[in-house]
């Protein structure tokens, strides 16, 4: 499975605090809708970014908050089409956001002797 | 049937015949299996092959008479001396039947050089090839097509070459005689005019009819061609002619070749230009395709650090040392945006640099248009590609009002416009110049940090990231005198920001029309201009791109063309991906990926192809495929090794989208 193929070790299901409300989300989960609803061609499997596909904005770490988040994902009119709860449902939303909050911080610039000027 | 006249005249006539005749006529034909079994030992008939006739059988298995010997020289060793009169090194081709008088002259009456024969598995390699070869090389190669059929195949590779405005010199053999060519498969193979096809993007063509007038045409396609703006040409040669012989060898003339001027920007034009570019309070250089040598990045520098300007590469060509503090690609929005004064130079596309297009279906459908630009900004264009428009194909693309507009080459105009800036400077703002550098070797520090930072992210990911892959190959290759002759704005353009690029050849841009194809052979033709040059060449191929030629791997290993390339294998269309998931959503419906991983249709997956294997089928060092980052240095430091031995080499990495 492709799927099972991307996905590595992630966090258990992570605590993902709504605005109006709390509830559990999955951030395993997330992994798995943020592969299958599309949203790692072009923001990449670790929400990294691309200026080629994203303008070069990030998802992940630190996402932004999450009505933010989801008010963009919901209403967007950009280049990113909008994904309403018909293709994308509020659960499968909130454990992407799981996810993103999941991804740790990449390695401090310095310490990778590959990008040293 | 052909007439006896012409069976006396061209013994090719009748052997042809007898093909053709294989290939459209079995129905009526004497027992095939006699034949098959002494071709093939062993071979099982099938019921179902088609009989040859008679004539076949014997044209297949009997001793062909001994050819007529003409008297005179054969045409094609003059066109032969034609060719090798402009030195053309090389001729990247596939065999076909159509032009087998001039091949036979180039192998043996030529020797096989200038041009050497590269053998191709596919037209539109062959021309892509010498797409990539120009732009090293800067000098133009021949290809041969078979007249309506390899044409067609090399259609698309032309209009790359078009787009990007690169010469090549297409030879396409035809067979016009209808009355005398063969019928069957030559005359499928034959048409009035094959250039038709390829007329809309092409500059100029001609079909002679004589060896002087050939003569006259391939000097004249040589010299359109190589004449700002480069674009390709087309003769269409007749196969009659070619296997004609001569007499008067001794009286044929070959016109000398003498390069043409390039346009340059008309002086008034030059000068009002100047006046608004030094009186501008933010003045901003925008280039696509303005280097067409080593020379005209000096130029642009000097023009930029006059007018201490940011420049905004689109990288059609290396145009400027993005190691510059002047180099501001990053920025490009942002400087758009509070642009007085705006200079393109030899855009392709101007209405997109100064405008947005959001695909999001407002407006009826037809997406969100935004200008990036202050109204009051004045826009200034050098592009000699208002020199060569045609209607039909739309890659002049929209129409965008320019204040001062100059339909002149763009490298050529520069030591004119940096006199004219230089003079028009006031003695009053040159300290408000000096300010404005200040400021941008700043921007360019921090935009420097800010593109390192954002190649961290993912920096362990598997798939692997293509920051880390760019940096891994870059860590191989940089005590090298390397090029990098792939585009690479498919993977966040990584190369071109975080390599030092400098010298005019470490990159060559994209494919000019994006028709998918163009990258490895380009790249092969490259790496065979920086084997001359004693370079190393490295490509990043996607996946998508590979497919459509792969046999260009087979070209560079039969020809030891020495290029190191590293495979963007993201198993999937991304450019297309997007599109799926845009109209999936905008209709309120979960885009359908069957078993894959994207929107059906839109991946390559489901098997995953093997590229090492596949290489490596065709004599190419081969590695991975490699989805663990910290594989990667061990497998490139021994491609690079076989690379420097002389050979091309493939690493399969399997990576990130973009």
């Amino acid at each position: 499975m492709h799927i099972l193929a991307f996905a590595f070790a992630l966090a258990l299901a992570a605590s993902v605090c709504l605005g109006q409300g709390a509830f559990a989300a999955s951030a395993e989960h997330g992994k798995i809708a943020f592969m299958q609803h599309g949203c790692w061609q072009c923001h990449g499997t670790m929400g990294q970014g691309s200026i080629a596909t994203s303008d070069g904005k990030r998802l992940a770490p630190n996402p932004l908050p999450w009505e933010a988040f989801a008010g963009f994902v919901r209403s967007t009119n950009r280049s990113m089409p909008p994904f309403s709860d018909k293709i994308l449902s509020d659960g499968d939303l909130a454990d992407i956001y799981a996810y993103l909050q999941s991804v740790p911080k990449p390695p401090d610039v310095s310490a990778i002797p590959l990008l040293r000027p | 049937m052909a007439s006896e006249e012409s069976q006396t005249k061209f013994n090719r006539r009748k052997f042809l015949a007898g093909v053709a005749i294989a290939g459209a006529t079995g129905a009526a034909a004497p027992p095939a299996q006699a034949v098959t079994s002494a071709l093939l030992p062993g071979a099982t008939p099938r019921p179902s092959a088609l009989r040859p006739s008679a004539i076949v059988a014997a044209n297949e298995t009997v001793a062909p008479p001994a050819m007529a010997k003409s008297e005179g020289v054969p045409a094609s060793d003059f066109m032969v001396d034609v060719i090798k009169s402009l030195d053309i090194k090389y001729m990247p081709c596939n065999p076909a039947d159509s032009f087998r008088g001039l091949h036979e002259s180039l192998i043996n009456y030529g020797g096989n050089k200038s041009p050497e024969f590269l053998t191709c598995t596919h037209e539109e390699a062959a021309v892509a090839m010498a797409h990539g070869y120009f732009k090293i090389a800067g000098k133009p190669l021949m290809v041969c097509v078979h007249g309506t059929v390899g044409l067609q195949h090399a259609a698309m590779a032309i209009y790359n070459a078009w787009c990007d405005r690169v010469p090549v010199i297409v030879v396409g053999g035809n067979d016009l005689d209808a009355s005398k060519r063969a019928p069957g498969v030559p005359t499928f193979h034959s048409a009035q005019d094959i250039s038709s096809l390829v007329r809309d993007f092409t500059k100029w063509d001609d079909q002679p009819v004589s060896l002087p007038h050939f003569a006259q045409s391939f000097v004249r396609a040589y010299k359109l061609a190589m004449t700002p703006p480069h674009e390709p040409v087309m003769i269409a040669l007749d196969a009659a002619l070619q296997e004609s012989t001569t007499l008067d060898r001794a009286k044929l003339t070959i016109p000398r070749y003498v390069p043409t001027s390039p346009p340059q920007g008309d002086g008034s034009a030059v000068r009002e230009a100047a006046r608004l570019l030094a009186n501008a309070e933010r003045p901003v250089i925008v280039v696509d395709k303005c280097a067409r040598t080593e020379n005209g990045v000096k130029l642009l520098g000097e023009l930029a650090e006059a007018l201490q300007a940011p420049v905004i590469d689109q990288k059609g060509r290396m145009n400027f040392p993005n190691t510059h503090y002047l180099s501001q690609t990053a920025r490009g929005r942002a400087l758009l945006g509070q642009a007085d004064v705006i200079l393109g130079l030899e855009l392709s596309d101007y209405w997109g640099t100064v405008n947005g297009w959001i695909d999001n279906g407002e407006d009826d459908g037809s997406g969100l248009q935004e200008s990036h630009v202050k109204p009051s900004a004045k826009l200034i264009s050098i592009s000699s590609i208002l020199l060569n428009t045609k209607a039909n194909y739309q890659d002049f693309q929209r129409f965008q009002v320019i204040d001062v507009e100059m339909a002149a080459d763009a490298e050529a105009t520069l030591p004119a416009l940096i006199e004219a800036v230089k003079q028009a400077l006031p003695a009053n703002q040159r300290a408000a110049v000096e300010a404005r550098g200040a400021g941008l070797k700043k921007a360019w520090d921090e935009t420097r940090d800010r593109t390192r930072q954002a190649a961290s992210y993912a920096w362990d990911a598997s798939p692997i990231s293509t920051a880390r892959m760019s940096m891994e190959v870059f860590a191989q290759i940089k005590d090298l005198d390397w090029s990098s002759v792939g585009g690479d704005r498919q993977f966040s353009a990584w190369p071109t920001r975080l390599w030092p690029m400098e010298k005019h050849y470490h990159h060559i841009g994209g494919p000019g029309g994006y028709g998918v194809g163009y990258g490895l052979p380009a790249a092969v033709g490259a790496a065979l201009a920086n084997r001359d040059a004693g370079r190393f060449s490295v490509n990043f191929q996607p996946d998508g791109d590979l497919m459509y030629s792969p046999g260009a791997l087979w070209t560079a290993a039969r020809h030891k063309i020495p290029l190191l390339t590293v495979m963007h294998n993201n198993r999937g269309y991304h450019q297309e991906t997007m599109h799926l998931q845009r109209m999936s959503n905008r209709r309120n419906r979960v885009a359908f990926l069957g078993k894959d991983l994207g929107p059906l249709g839109t991946r390559i997956e489901n098997p995953d192809i093997d590229f090492g294997k596949l290489a490596n089928s065709m004599g190419v060092y081969a590695a991975g495929p490699i989805s663990d980052p910290n594989e990667l240095a061990p497998a490139l430091k021994k491609a690079v090794q076989a690379v420097k031995a002389g050979e091309p080499a493939l690493v399969d990495v399997v990576t990130q989208p973009r």
